[in-house]
């Protein structure tokens, strides 16, 4: 019997393919605004100009773009896992610590103690480098340490929760108390994270000032990079039959076991790359705000991360950035005009979104193009 | 007739010769020594004839009410004059120059004092010996041996008795006779006090004690020491572990109804124990303006408000929120986050962003001291007590009531329940305000031992969700077995490993814990068994 040649694309071929002419464009447009409309903006535009787009602009989306790629992570395995995690904080923080060590390091005797050590070692009266700061002053190690130690905490957190099948509120749970244990042991000043202030007042960052507004753009168009990149991988991902395996595990578990596929594998597989995906995001996140402490790790933080994703629609790779852009902007607005009224307005986020808005903002956008197309029909 | 009395005391005195005969004269006269080490020899034995007469001098010596007079020592007393030695009358010259009063250093008052201890331990009231015998504690040095030998022998007080033999050990530990400071180091090594051990540290040295019987002797007397105040500490330790646990399960046995019976994952339970906390504070502000007399007793009154209080938001939550939510329970984890920073955010506007200050009424302070290393506070044991009546009180409400018979019959089988006539839709806002009600009383234990302020239900909502975890979804006894299981489990771990340390090896115990029992230590039977 003669087989039937199966013609595989090739990969780098399915992950443009990936992508509708729209969506291409869309994302070519966002680099271009990135990488060339934005940092021209900011430079080369007079700042009492009203298309000047200033620093604090620049540092707050930036970091947007950095909450976005940790949504679009989490919507990787929410919205197409059905894996609600509450401690996504705590891989976001991880890989802003191992990224924040070697701002540190490169801070040098430029620090008020004047010393090598960091200045809070220098507060406690260490006299060396704990062994985990080994090889902390090389970009390379800090690089690696980035991507290494979210993915294996959620390796092997994932490996124990998912072996037993712990699943639904049992894992969100059990995720969150991870990130409370991990944000205690953080907050101790003998952790040798700097405790309560974490890591602040970075100088450098490949002996370049972190305070240039060149260093800024660099930052922010690798930002808009990362963010780029994440949206092309995750849509290659979940297009992919890992990501339809993927899905069909979400929707029905035993049904995908008794087909033969060991989900095991597959959600500590997108599990795995969520948290990577929040390390490299964190490790972007740090040299733009300029700092990194423990709260990032409370749970209040995590659980926030899901609303950017309900917010925007989840189960859509485009509806965590809107989400992320929209609650963030919607924060940095009320905590700086209402700061009273913060709370009140994201409490009430999370239970509008929750009880009308199933499927976010996306949702309900296409819901009412579809009532407007069908009213046009008639 | 006094007179003659009087001389008959002189006779009988007489007779009784030196035993209560005044105090040696020579002795006296030595107490005016310029030589410090002079003054303390005297006053050792003038303590050791254990005379009144020699008590009231130190007692003058020790008030600075001995003076110098003309060559002969003088006891002041309100502007009387009396001879130190036999106690005659003496009138008190004028001359600037003198009296002079007899000057003391340190070293001299601490004799003093525990020489005027030893004397008191021939008084005739029971209290004035105990005190003694007390004081005597630390400070029994070796010249006191012989007295408290004698103390012990016309002592009848168990009390007492037991108080001077220690002091006695403590005394013959500095004696010359290798025998006599092994029988005293055998007698303290029965003890549990670390006074006792610090005593007997330095006799384990070769230095210190040269005799090998004796070191040794102290060397398993320290050990025997060691090990009952560790006893006594790992009792502590099961103590506040249990105490913890009954914190940690009026804190989880809201969320064991609310979770485990109707499958909302509240999150805002944490504030719910920040309503019952701040009615606590209502309720004092009350008592403080109105009552004042009785502000001991505001926290029995802020009892049925708490519970009502957090009931109340509960009903609000259930009919605004919850109601349209169940059964999906990721979302009712979204939805009641968010009713958790309204809730804060409230907190703040009605309150200030500070935390409050709550009064432990005096009733709950001190502690029962079982032994010297181990003090039970009585706030703890009130808690102890305030969870299992409100235990008792969910029990009885799940068991004995109507309510509660509903409550499990729409757990169990819900459209069955409504089929007989069950209005679920109410059963579910009952229940749901029965668990916030029990946070609130949580609440309110809480409040008597940490900060009452807006976040504080942040702290206890992974806490409360762990307990409900592990002792399995809907069953009061899994929470009671969990919450006290965690309670002392932490704080054992705690001992020797510090808190961060203990609480995630607790995690990592609960993570290794499910993977066994995925439901708990108690398995779930109702409509959410997946």
């Amino acid at each position: 019997m003669q087989s039937a040649r199966i013609e595989r694309t090739p990969h780098t071929l399915r992950l443009l393919a990936a992508l509708d002419g729209r969506q291409a464009g869309g994302l070519a447009a966002f680099l271009a605004l990135a990488l060339v409309v934005v940092p021209l903006l900011n430079l080369a535009v007079p700042p009492d100009s009203a298309f000047h787009v200033s620093a604090y602009a620049i540092t707050l989306i930036g970091k947007i773009m950095c909450y976005a790629m940790v949504a679009v992570a989490m919507d990787l395995i929410w919205g197409y896992g059905g894996i609600l995690s509450l401690g996504h904080g705590l891989f976001f923080a991880l890989g802003g610590y191992a990224f924040g060590m070697y701002l540190m390091r490169q801070i040098g005797r430029d620090g008020s103690y004047r010393s090598e050590l960091p200045d809070f070692m220098v507060f406690l009266d260490w006299k060396e480098l704990p062994w985990y700061w080994t090889g902390s002053d090389s970009f390379l190690w800090a690089a690696l340490l980035v991507v290494a130690v979210p993915a294996i905490v959620a390796f092997v957190f994932g490996y124990f929760a998912f072996r037993s099948r712990i699943k639904g509120v049992y894992f969100s749970i059990i995720t969150q108390a991870l990130t409370y244990a991990a944000m205690l042991l953080f907050f101790r000043n003998e952790t040798g994270f700097g405790g309560n202030n974490g890591f602040t007042d970075f100088k450098r960052v490949l002996g370049y000032s972190i305070t240039a507004p060149e260093t800024r753009l660099v930052l922010f168009g690798l930002t808009a990079l990362a963010l780029a990149g994440t949206l092309l991988f995750a849509r290659w991902l979940t297009t992919s039959k890992f990501g339809r395996v993927l899905t069909a595990i979400r929707d029905a578990e035993s049904r995908v076991m008794f087909i033969g596929y060991d989900p095991l594998w597959y959600k500590l597989a997108i599990w795995t790359v969520s948290a990577v995906l929040c390390g490299i995001a964190g490790a972007l996140y740090v040299p733009q705000v300029g700092i990194i402490n423990p709260s990032e790790m409370s749970p209040g933080n995590s659980i926030e991360i899901a609303i950017w994703v309900a917010v925007g629609g989840r189960g859509t790779l485009i509806g965590p950035v809107i989400g992320a852009f929209v609650v963030n902007l919607a924060k940095s607005w009320f905590t700086v005009s209402f700061p009273e009224y913060w709370l009140f307005f994201l409490g009430l986020l999370f239970i509008v979104v929750t009880l009308l808005l199933p499927k976010g903002l996306l949702g309900l956008w296409q819901t009412l193009r579809a009532g407007k197309s069908a009213r046009g029909a008639r | 007739m006094t007179r003659r009395f009087r001389s008959l005391l002189t006779a009988l005195a007489l007779a009784a010769g030196s035993a209560l005969a005044a105090p040696d004269p020579a002795v006296v006269k030595q107490l005016a020594d310029d030589d410090n080490t002079r003054k303390i020899e005297a006053i050792r034995q003038l303590t050791q004839s254990a005379e009144p007469a020699a008590r009231r001098l130190l007692q003058a010596m020790a008030e600075d009410r001995l003076v110098l007079a003309g060559g002969r020592l003088l006891i002041v007393d309100d502007g009387q004059a009396s001879d130190a030695a036999s106690g005659a009358p003496a009138a008190l010259p004028n001359t600037p120059a003198s009296p002079e009063p007899i000057t003391i250093n340190n070293r001299v008052r601490g004799e003093l004092a525990s020489a005027i201890a030893a004397l008191d331990l021939f008084a005739a009231e029971r209290s004035v010996r105990l005190e003694a015998a007390r004081r005597l504690q630390s400070k029994a040095g070796a010249e006191l041996a012989p007295l408290l030998t004698r103390a012990l022998a016309g002592e009848l007080d168990a009390e007492i008795r037991a108080l001077l033999s220690v002091a006695k050990a403590q005394a013959d530990l500095a004696s010359r006779d290798p025998a006599v400071r092994r029988g005293a180091v055998l007698l303290l090594g029965d003890t549990a006090s670390p006074a006792a051990r610090a005593l007997l540290l330095p006799l384990t040295e070769q230095a210190n004690e040269p005799d090998n019987r004796v070191r040794y002797a102290a060397i398993s007397a320290v050990k025997a020491i060691d090990k009952r105040l560790a006893n006594a500490e790992n009792l502590g330790r099961i103590f506040t572990g249990l105490s913890l646990g009954s914190i940690l399960l009026l804190a989880a046995l809201g969320l064991a109804i609310t979770y485990g019976v109707m499958g909302v994952i509240n999150m805002a339970h944490g504030e719910l124990l920040m309503v019952g906390a701040y009615s606590a504070y209502a309720v004092q502000s009350l008592f403080r303006s109105h009552l004042p007399d009785y502000i001991d007793w505001y926290l029995p009154a802020a009892i049925p408000l708490a519970f009502f209080a957090a009931a109340a938001v509960g009903v609000l939550m259930e009919r605004t929120v919850i109601r349209w939510l169940y059964g999906r329970t990721l979302e009712t984890l979204l939805a009641t986050w968010g009713l958790s920073l309204i809730l804060i955010q409230a907190a703040r506007v009605l309150f200030g962003a500070q935390n409050v200050e709550l009064a432990n009424p005096s009733w709950m302070s001190g502690g029962v001291e079982l032994m010297p290393n181990l003090v039970l506070p009585w706030n703890r044991i009130v808690i102890i007590g305030f969870a299992l009546f409100v235990l008792f009180l969910v029990w009885v409400l799940m068991n004995r009531t109507r309510l509660g018979m509903f409550v499990r019959a729409v757990t169990q089988n819900r459209a069955m329940a409504g089929c007989v006539g069950v209005p679920t839709a109410r059963i579910d806002t009952l229940a749901f305000a029965l668990g916030a009600g029990i946070a609130g009383l949580g609440g309110v234990a809480l409040s008597q031992i940490s900060n009452v302020g807006p976040d504080m239900g942040q702290g206890y909502i992974v806490d409360s969700f762990m307990v409900v975890v592990v002792g399995g979804v809907g069953q009061l006894a899994g929470a009671v077995w969990a919450a006290l299981g965690l309670g002392i489990f932490s704080k054992l771990l705690e001992g020797w490993a510090g808190a961060v340390v203990a609480k995630i090896a607790i995690l990592v115990c609960i993570i290794i814990f499910i993977q066994k029992r995925p439901q708990g230590i108690f398995a779930l039977k109702g409509r959410f068994v997946d």
